[in-house]
């Protein structure tokens, strides 16, 4: 019924169609797919800024212990001591760091705006399946958002039992001496499920019943089979979240003991609950990321992408093993060592799928006519940070290495160069879709200088975390000086917090480029990187309803370039004319 | 060299790849491969499952990992303990929860009469059939209620233990959804007296029903585990 009524809305022009919605219906509580992907993209944004700013505290605690940071001596009394963070607030700060950039800000981006602004127009649809459901899901996702960042003006403070929680630091006020902070952190997290949840439902059914015609599951474009997937275990790992959020929640308010040793509960049972969806959490936020780079690759090396059913199946197979590995993040809980085991296989097993998405990436790129664009730099560079941090996964998943490294900075190392190495597939898809989200081209020139700025500062910041950790540098403590043998590697602390601020500030560049592209930015064509997928045969910003009158017809798969004897070297997914070659073979 | 490489490989794409019998060069468009949905034209009843039932799946596959986690915790407690109940702690009624259980499973039965009469568009069957589902899910609620507060006065609580939390948390997290449901009932109840639903349109109903059916589903697995196990 909704998408009859948007066909109908889409015959009239889209300026007299905004107007008639009136400003609250088209940019606060709008239903329109792409004004909710708007709308995430700057919620995520405002949070990743908020996230990164608590991470320079952290480094400058960590670089310059007990001293002042500066410009915050302005911070009130129980939080910092003119300007000296206490560790009380430094377990706040690497607490809320991770938890806001993992549920508010890389979620967000990638799932929320990426998911919302591009499924329906790349599979051929006006809308989503439930329009209604997703400004739900937005204002849901906002809600927790605010109820996140209330708690960090509550007495007592933000929670500081890290974004893990574990029990019993996180089940008891007694503990940490965080009481409402904790509870807040719990019921946002609760409500951001909630969110999830919607926009899952609404992603899955919109992939299943709402491709265009000829749009079959092999002529999807990678980024959409990649956030079906996402959506996917999103469904199935956030209410096992929920189910263990409720559960804490009931132990610190209402008097059970699930998780308190005390009342006869079981600390490791938070842990199992939680990594059954930590770990593929990890893999809903690095997913769509590698959709996003396969999409990206294919284009600007102008070849098709190399193995495109293997690339699908890959990700379908990770998607898969992504359940039966959580307990690598137990090897040294107390967890039976013969479990551990069993766990380190199935882990090392991701490798394959893994390796098999980076040599097929590099097949795409083998012989192409590659053109160094700013979307395709951070492609490429996504798919280096991918490979290291891959790499050093290994390291951790090995039980025998992991006694020696585990809880140090070498998985800091590792898991920034996974989940923080994301931030190159957000400014690859930002820079790409940027065209089409909002109808202007970003500078080239100030995108290109922000990502040779990104790209070495990230290296320098957490590539020498390895050598840190590999030396016995704990994570998560206040004051490194406060240990003898960590005194000599000081040095390196301070040359990662320099790294760290200068990574930090060459962010400025990219929202510059941002928020100027979106006023005074070159006017976009409705196709500037001669892609194929469909969105690009929409005007550039798209309609209300997405294609005017006749919804597009697929005639072939997503990355037809340099196809022998058509003219172009592109060749869109509504153009009929040409070898029906379907993607992959 | 590179140049070599990139040749043969379109030559491979354009000769190996592409059958006899799959070029196309102008001419009337190719036939579109079979595909159950992906019928496109913004999902208007081509699709094999409906938007609406397909989302609701979803979302019960959803609501079943929820109860996987509690269940989860459940059975690492039941069965991580040498005595259950631990000691002191009162036995559950398993004789009226038995009676109750028969009660909502034969719910499900009046609500697939009530679902098939809709389809045959005997809306006074309908209306029948929803009034003694909603009656039944209520008498269901108001025997745990009851089972509770006796519970309750014997101090039973969510602090007795885990026996006591993963119980109350069970059973109340259950309860709620079938609080929840019946609601649901009587909305869909009013609709039907209103004669809003026909043969060919209750899309609210078979949502309605399909939640009904999962929660009722749900119990005997409950009762089974943590009253007979």
């Amino acid at each position: 019924m909704m998408s009859e009524s948007a066909g109908v809305q889409a015959a009239h022009a889209a300026h007299a169609h905004h107007e008639e919605l009136g400003f609250l219906r088209t940019y606060v509580f709008s239903t329109d797919h792409k004004m909710i992907g708007r709308q995430f993209l700057f919620l995520g944004l405002l949070m990743l800024v908020v996230g990164g700013l608590l991470a320079m505290m952290m480094r400058w605690q960590l670089g310059w212990p007990e001293t002042p940071v500066p410009g915050m001596s302005w911070a009130p009394e129980p939080y910092m001591f003119e300007g000296i963070i206490p560790p009380q607030t430094y377990n706040m700060l690497f607490t809320m760091h991770a938890t806001i950039m993992i549920f508010f800000a890389v979620m967000p981006i990638m799932i929320g705006c990426f998911g919302n602004f591009l499924i329906p127009l790349m599979i051929g649809a006006r809308d989503m399946a439930f329009p209604f459901l997703n400004m739900l899901s937005f204002w849901t996702g906002a809600v927790a958002g605010v109820v996140m960042l209330a708690g960090f003006f509550v007495p007592g403070g933000h929670a500081a039992s890290g974004w893990t929680a574990y029990a019993p630091l996180s089940a008891s006020a007694i503990y940490t001496g965080v009481d409402w902070g904790q509870n807040l952190w719990n019921i946002s997290l609760i409500i951001i499920g909630a969110s999830s949840l919607m926009g899952s439902i609404n992603y899955i059914t919109t992939i299943i019943n709402l491709r265009a015609r000829g749009m079959t599951w092999f002529r999807l474009p990678l980024v959409i089979w990649s956030l079906f997937i996402t959506a996917i275990l999103l469904l199935l790992a956030l209410p096992v979240l929920t189910a263990a959020l409720a559960m804490l929640l009931a132990d610190r308010m209402l008097g059970t003991h699930f998780f308190l040793p005390a009342g006869g509960g079981e600390p490791l049972l938070w842990q199992h609950l939680f990594w059954y969806f930590g770990h593929p959490e990890v893999y809903v936020l690095v997913l769509p990321a590698m959709g996003v780079t396969s999409d990206v690759l294919s284009t600007f090396s102008r070849k098709p992408i190399f193995g495109y059913r293997a690339m699908a199946m890959s990700m379908i197979s990770i998607g898969f093993l992504s359940w039966i590995v959580w307990g690598h993040h137990m090897f040294l809980s107390g967890m039976n060592p013969a479990l551990g085991t069993a766990f380190m296989m199935s882990t090392m097993v991701i490798a394959v799928p893994s390796a098999i998405k980076t040599f097929n990436w590099l097949g795409t790129l083998w012989g192409g006519s590659i053109r160094l664009t700013t979307p395709m730099l951070n492609g490429l560079a996504f798919v280096s940070i991918f490979v290291i941090g891959g790499l050093s996964g290994v390291f951790m998943a090995s039980t025998p290495v992991d006694i020696f490294i585990h809880d140090t900075y070498f998985i800091v190392a590792h898991f920034h160069y996974v989940v923080a190495g994301i931030v190159f597939g957000l400014f690859a898809a930002v820079t790409y879709w940027f065209p089409k989200m909002f109808g202007r081209m970003m500078n080239e020139t100030l995108g290109k200088i922000h990502f040779v700025l990104t790209f070495i500062f990230f290296n320098l910041t957490f590539f020498p975390m390895h050598f840190l950790g590999v030396a016995g540098h704990m994570r998560r403590i206040w004051n490194p000086l406060q240990y003898e043998f960590l005194q000599p590697l000081q040095g390196m602390n301070q040359f990662i917090s320099v790294s760290a601020f200068l990574l930090g500030l060459s962010q400025i560049l990219f929202l510059v480029n941002l928020c100027w592209s979106l006023f005074a930015g070159k006017k976009a064509e409705v196709n500037p990187w001669h892609a194929n997928t469909l969105e690009w045969a929409a005007p550039s910003p798209p309609p209300h309803g997405n294609w005017g009158e006749h919804l597009p017809v697929v005639h072939h798969g997503p990355y037809e370039y340099s196809v022998p004897g058509v003219e172009e070297d592109y060749l869109p997914q509504t153009t009929p004319h040409a070898l029906p070659v379907t993607a992959g073979h | 060299m590179s140049r070599g490489v990139e040749t043969s490989v379109i030559d491979k794409r354009a000769e190996d790849l592409a059958p006899e019998h799959l070029r196309f060069d102008g001419g009337p468009p190719p036939e579109f491969p079979r595909d159950p949905f992906g019928r496109g034209e913004g999902g208007r009843g081509q699709a094999g499952v409906s938007n609406a039932r397909l989302g609701m799946l979803i979302f019960l596959g959803a609501e079943a990992m929820f109860f996987a986690g509690l269940i989860g915790a459940f059975l690492v407690f039941r069965f991580g303990s040498a005595t259950w109940p631990p000691p002191g702690q009162p036995y559950l009624p398993v004789g009226v929860t038995g009676v109750n259980t028969v009660i909502l499973v034969f719910s499900a039965y009046t609500m697939g009469r009530a679902l098939r009469a809709i389809r045959r568009g005997d809306r006074q069957g309908l209306v029948r059939g929803l009034l003694v589902t909603a009656l039944l899910g209520t008498i269901f609620l108001g025997v745990q209620g009851y089972e509770w507060i006796r519970l309750v006065h014997f101090g039973f609580t969510l602090s007795s233990g885990t026996y006591g939390a993963t119980f109350y948390t069970l059973i109340g997290v259950h309860g709620l959804h079938v609080f929840g449901a019946v609601l649901w009932l009587l909305v869909v109840l009013a609709g039907a007296r209103a004669h809003r639903f026909s043969a060919t349109r209750h899309v609210a109903l078979t949502l309605c029903g399909m939640y009904w059916y999962f929660v009722v589903a749900l119990w005997p697995l409950l009762f089974t585990l943590i009253y007979l196990s």
